[in-house]
């Protein structure tokens, strides 16, 4: 028995599962130190599970976006996090304006309806651009040089939209009616977060049932099985690569309008960090794999905001909160270590191997 | 890009990515910064010469469509893309002055519209700026039109006008120092930029140069290869040697200030021939290089600053630590990743970078190494009792370092491990088929680099005294990528070109400084649509991606190894 264990590891699986083991019992350690110990009650651990959703559906819509992408055309589209960007920041000069005006007092639901279209035009647009400027030539040329060119492209929009807008921190205006807390089933729950929550849920849907239901889901879907065979069937194969750059894009110009409203601000960076989450996100569902991406963001959001205090405050770590986005990146290293194929692991992820 | 689009259709596509692109040069900013600087005494500003260079470029890309003897369509295409690329900028100011465009657009400043105008305001200003689009796109046909000779020698001869023009701050004092040489100073320039008389001067002069090489140079090219075994020997002695010499009196030439860039960039070499074997040789796309680099760093903080009060070693007796460090982080972050490939070990690399640079931040670890107040009070280098501190001292000892590393990997990529690099490059079953040690190969990769990094880090923080967390951002991993990239993934004189054109231009020039990554970004891209191996790319690598080109070549070169 041992001799066959001892001929299957390898001495680096060895250490990657002494890695792995040693995390694994330190975040079992902290979480049950940290509930002994007792600091937060069960309000605050309901605040922080409501607060990871609302920012685990923003993943998880960003993340759609990767895993498309990713289904037709086998590349990490790097640059995502920047199409994400480009949307709210374009749509913060629509808020201000409606603010300015005070429109966005009088009619908040038409205005939030605006932002979000312009939001979502803005980041379609780029999308579509960035594809056909940057990734189309270089179908077929060895791996690393569309990556190399998507994270060219990713800087390039950054301080490109410096440039324009300016490289201060806008701060997006409030909106009434999303002020305030409701309380339901005698949980108390902030409005924005609820309705970032709602409106997430129901955009994923959308999405989802689009590329499930519809002839052009179903050509994208194809595309991603078989580029080859999809072409010979008669789908044009160059246009549903674009269609899911589409997508993918009003999906995070949609999920960037949230950002917004939840964090209150824009910046030109603001796309990057949640790009590389977003990532982790797709890659932890099982990328590729479009409900595995709505999963992985979810639970990425909660890991999030409820890990430094579960598992760092019980290690007895200063300020652990400071360490939430080391949390999320030993996920994804974590993840693409042991489960590359993700929770929903499936064909996919051997198929491009 | 379709091959079917008739020229003038074309023409129109490359002139509506023209208005775009002008407009957003202006938008963002980068013309009115530029125009501060004049490349020709207050007749030509560095902010012109950037709408012209793209107004050019792109018109002579428009007529590259048309065939040569077809001279009115050669013309005609060119023409219109400038004169569409001028009309951008002219709608810029024709919207820009009823609207208030800067309540989004920062930059869109009346300025700006004076600068796109030529200050004659609209009413001329706007002709005038159509004019000259249409006189670029002219340029650009001339030139598709001119034969290969003329081409080469109107582009070098333009460019070593602007470059001159661009550089004069730095060239100046410096050419000051030159004794009798020094006297050309007022005749080349001027309070600003170029002189007239001066810029005319320089163009003929390297014109005819170019010129000159051109008709000759071939002739001087077989000589040399006709010479007997020998001489040529001695001739490329001679030559290195030289090249020696020069740099080793270079900052004693360039003064204070280009001696401080010098050692920016010689850094930024180090860095990149480290990065070069993991990425170049073993093409392992590492994202989170700056991990290493950190490593180095911090080791040598903890070891050397009394400030901590843990140790106080010299430079010297920390390098191994530093050495040792560096090699061990490498192989501790490679042994994860050994079996991710492409965009899968880019993600991972970087989340490791990201996840060091927090920790590193993070109160959590603040009493053993500093957070985010850093570290201070770090010694400088000294060797035998001679303190290297200013810049022009420090210089020889990064020129040694890059040296060294530079023969290591020189020496390392022919060798039998950078031969199983490059095989590992090219296709990992194939290679671990052909009994290669993946493991191992790709361990030593990351343990190399890692050690080249941990080396620069440790004459990085020497040499400015104290570390910061935030002098390890992602951001420098991309530098170091970028200047690989655009250098030629690969090769050895690549890095330094790279490093000279993405590290040292932008310190020279500082309105260049604040566009850096936006530069970057956009160089990346274009370098991997355009011309994907580089500026100054490895022999094999460029023969590899260019397959289909050269197929007959290649051919000839094989038919030439098969009978030796």
């Amino acid at each position: 028995m041992l001799q066959r264990i001892r001929e299957r590891m390898s001495p680096t699986d060895v250490v990657m599962w002494l890695i792995g083991g040693g995390l694994l019992f330190l975040v079992v350690w902290g979480s049950i130190a940290t509930l002994i110990k007792g600091t937060y009650t069960t309000r605050h651990w309901i605040d922080f599970v409501i607060f990871g959703l609302a920012q685990g559906s923003v993943y998880a819509l960003i993340a759609t976006g990767y895993t498309m992408v990713y289904g037709v055309l086998r590349m990490i589209n790097f640059a995502h996090g920047e199409v994400f960007m480009s949307g709210p920041y374009t749509a913060y000069f629509v808020a201000a304006w409606f603010y300015r005006t005070d429109f966005l007092d009088a009619q908040p639901i038409f205005c939030l309806g605006v932002i979000f279209i312009v939001s979502m035009a803005i980041s379609v647009t780029i999308a579509f651009f960035l594809e056909r400027i940057a990734y189309r030539p270089l179908r077929g040329a060895p791996r690393l040089i569309p990556l190399i060119t998507a994270i060219g492209a990713s800087f390039f929009l950054q301080y490109l939209f410096r440039g324009l807008y300016g490289s201060s921190f806008q701060a997006y205006p409030d909106i009434a009616i999303l002020e305030g807390h409701w309380v339901i089933a005698g949980i108390r729950i902030l409005k924005f977060q609820a309705v970032v929550i709602v409106a997430a849920v129901v955009l994923m849907l959308a999405l989802y049932s689009f590329v499930m239901r519809t002839r052009i889901g179903k050509a994208i879907r194809s595309v991603s099985e078989d580029k080859e065979a999809s072409a010979l069937m008669g789908i044009d194969v160059d246009k549903m690569i674009s269609m899911t750059f589409v997508v993918g894009g009003a999906a995070a110009g949609a999920a960037g309008v949230l950002y917004a409203i939840m964090f209150k601000q824009v910046h030109f960076f603001m796309g990057f960090i949640p790009g590389i989450k977003a990532f982790t996100a797709a890659v932890l569902g099982g990328i590729g794999n479009i409900p595995g991406a709505m999963l992985g963001g979810i639970f990425l959001g909660l890991v999030e905001s409820v890990g430094p205090s579960l598992f760092l405050d019980g290690l007895g770590i200063v300020a652990p909160y400071q360490l939430k986005d080391a949390i999320a990146f030993t996920m994804l290293v974590m993840v693409l270590i042991f489960r590359p194929t993700g929770i929903l692991g499936e064909r996919l992820a051997i198929k491009k191997a | 890009m379709n091959q079917d689009q008739s020229p003038w259709r074309n023409a129109v596509n490359i002139g509506l990515v023209g208005a775009l692109t002008a407009v957003m040069l202006a938008l963002i900013g980068m013309v009115e910064s530029f125009n501060k600087r004049d490349i020709i005494y207050q007749i030509v500003t560095m902010g012109n010469i950037l709408l012209l260079l793209c107004a050019v470029f792109l018109s002579y890309l428009a007529a590259k469509k048309a065939a040569r003897d077809q001279t009115a369509m050669v013309f005609g295409t060119a023409v219109l893309t400038g004169v569409m690329t001028a009309a951008g900028l002219a709608l810029l100011v024709i919207i820009g002055k009823s609207i208030n465009l800067r309540m989004v657009f920062i930059n869109a400043s009346p300025v700006l519209y004076q600068i796109l105008t030529f200050y004659y305001g609209p009413k001329l200003g706007i002709p005038l700026l159509l004019f000259s689009g249409a006189l670029s796109g002219f340029f650009a046909g001339l030139l598709y039109l001119a034969p290969a000779l003329v081409r080469k020698m109107l582009i070098t001869a333009f460019s070593s006008v602007i470059i001159t023009g661009m550089l004069q701050d730095m060239l100046r004092p410096v050419i000051a120092l030159w004794g009798p040489l020094g006297k050309i100073n007022p005749y080349l320039f001027a309070a600003n930029g170029l002189a007239l008389k001066g810029a005319v001067g320089l163009f003929v002069l390297v014109a005819v140069l170019v010129y000159a090489w051109g008709r000759k140079g071939s002739a001087v090219k077989t000589r040399v290869a006709g010479l007997p075994a020998g001489q040529q020997r001695t001739l490329k002695l001679v030559s290195g040697l030289f090249i020696v010499f020069v740099l080793l009196i270079l900052p004693k030439i360039v003064g204070l200030f280009l001696s401080e860039v010098l050692t920016i960039v010689g850094l930024y070499v180090l860095l990149g021939l480290g990065l070069n074997i993991v990425v170049g040789y073993a093409g392992m796309l590492d994202l989170g290089y700056v991990a290493f680099f950190a490593v180095g760093s911090y080791v040598v903080a903890i070891l050397t600053s009394p400030e901590l009060g843990f140790f106080s070693l010299g430079f010297w007796s920390a390098l191994p630590f530093v050495l040792a460090a560096g090699i061990f982080a490498g192989v501790l972050l490679g042994v994860p990743v050994l079996k991710m490939r492409g965009d899968y070990l880019a993600i991972a690399t970087l989340g490791f970078g990201e996840i060091i640079r927090i920790l590193v931040l993070s109160d959590w670890l603040r009493p053993w190494i500093g957070g985010a107040q850093g570290i201070g009070q770090i010694p400088n280098i000294s060797l035998a009792g001679y303190s290297f501190s200013s810049p022009q001292q420090i210089y020889y000892f990064i020129l040694a370092g890059c040296l060294l590393v530079g023969f290591i990997s020189w020496r390392l990529r022919d060798s039998r491990l950078g031969r199983a690099w490059m095989a590992v490059r090219e296709d990992e079953d194939v290679a671990q088929a052909m009994g290669i040690n993946l493991v191992a190969t790709k361990l030593m990769a990351f343990a190399t680099g890692a050690g080249f990094s941990a080396l620069s880090g440790a004459i990085f923080v020497s040499k400015i005294g104290s570390v910061y967390p935030h002098s390890f951002n992602v951001i420098v991993s991309i530098n170091i990528i970028c200047l690989i990239i655009v250098g030629g993934m690969g090769s050895i004189p690549g890095v330094v070109v790279g490093s000279f054109a993405l590290v040292g231009l932008p310190e020279l020039l500082r309105e260049f400084a604040e566009f850096r990554l936006l530069v970057y970004g956009a160089a990346l891209v274009a370098m991997m649509l355009l011309r994907p191996e580089g500026l100054w790319p490895d022999v094999k690598r460029k023969r590899e991606l260019h397959v289909a080109e050269d197929e007959t070549e290649s051919e000839a070169e094989q038919a030439a190894t098969a009978r030796s």
